[in-house]
């Protein structure tokens, strides 16, 4: 009884504040009701028994969604949202594709005989999620590892100012770096 | 609770963030659509794996799949934003149409 009521009161607050993310005029509004989108949203996934990712899911998206605060304020006109704004191109088209694409997944999910299990489920699922990865899924975790340090690199190279080809020409062959100003590395 | 009333909140989620993909002119606002996208699929497979398989513990690694998914694409994604912005003042998707076939 309590978790239905629990998992609606989620899904309709997971869904609204989803909408709510591009209906507002100000992008930090916009970021905090995708915070509350996903802590709602991962309010469901604690009501399926899923501790650790659940919690895993809100402390992340809190840092994340700070993180994207800073950002929307660096990049974005109106961060306040003290005027109406309006930043859609296609409106109508995208309505119509999104919706068409939500009617498609409902009706594939009431139409579909899904399986049911009648497997005991795992006292403690983070457990079983640990000796997963650790263990059988050893190479998903290995994979997600050089995902994410490939990311690391990519992002640095991505958002560095200069780096050593602006200094030292394309072939790398100058024999002195090509600086803006007086001092610096290898001067 | 029955899988389908999971599945169905994930394709709501999924639909609201196709349609903020598709339609914002910002570049962030876009990440936002993709984001809401992929919180969609750990809702859905973390309530796949408690109707229908609990046992093995295969859905519950889709879902941190789906967490380093969500952290890489956001990296990223800001990443080239301060790359385009820092090369050509630009921070919305209409100004960078250079790829338009």
């Amino acid at each position: 009884m309590w978790a239905h009521i629990a998992f609606w009161v989620c899904a309709v607050g997971s869904v609204v504040t989803g909408v709510a993310v591009f209906r507002v005029d100000s992008m930090a509004r916009a970021t905090f009701a995708l915070l509350a989108s996903f802590v709602f949203a991962a309010g469901t996934v604690l009501l399926l028994n899923l501790a650790y990712l659940g919690v895993l899911v809100i402390l992340m998206m809190i840092m994340e969604m700070v993180v994207m605060v800073v950002f929307m304020i660096m990049y974005m006109m109106n961060p306040a949202g003290l005027m109406p704004m309006t930043m859609v191109h296609n409106q109508k088209g995208s309505l119509a594709i999104a919706g068409a694409v939500f009617a498609a997944l409902a009706a594939g999910i009431f139409l579909i005989p899904w399986p049911t299990s009648g497997e005991p489920r795992p006292e403690d699922t983070t457990r079983a999620l640990g000796e997963a990865l650790m263990g059988s899924k050893m190479l998903v975790m290995m994979v997600l590892g050089l995902c994410l340090f490939a990311t690391m690199v990519a992002t640095v190279v991505l958002a560095a100012h200069r780096g050593r080809y602006d200094r030292y020409g394309d072939r790398l062959d100058a024999k002195r770096p090509h600086d803006p100003v007086r001092g610096g590395l290898n001067r | 609770m029955i899988l389908q009333q999971f599945l169905l909140l994930a394709a709501a989620l999924f639909s609201v963030g196709l349609y903020g993909a598709l339609s914002q002119q910002s570049i962030v606002m876009i990440m936002m659509g993709l984001e809401l996208m992929a919180n969609a699929v750990i809702v859905a497979a973390s309530a796949y794996w408690y109707f229908a398989s609990p046992s093995r513990p295969d859905g519950q690694v889709v879902v941190v799949v789906a967490l380093v998914l969500m952290a890489v694409d956001m990296a990223i994604g800001f990443a080239v934003t301060t790359a385009i912005f820092r090369r050509r003042d630009v921070d919305m998707t209409d100004s960078a149409a250079d790829l338009k076939g």
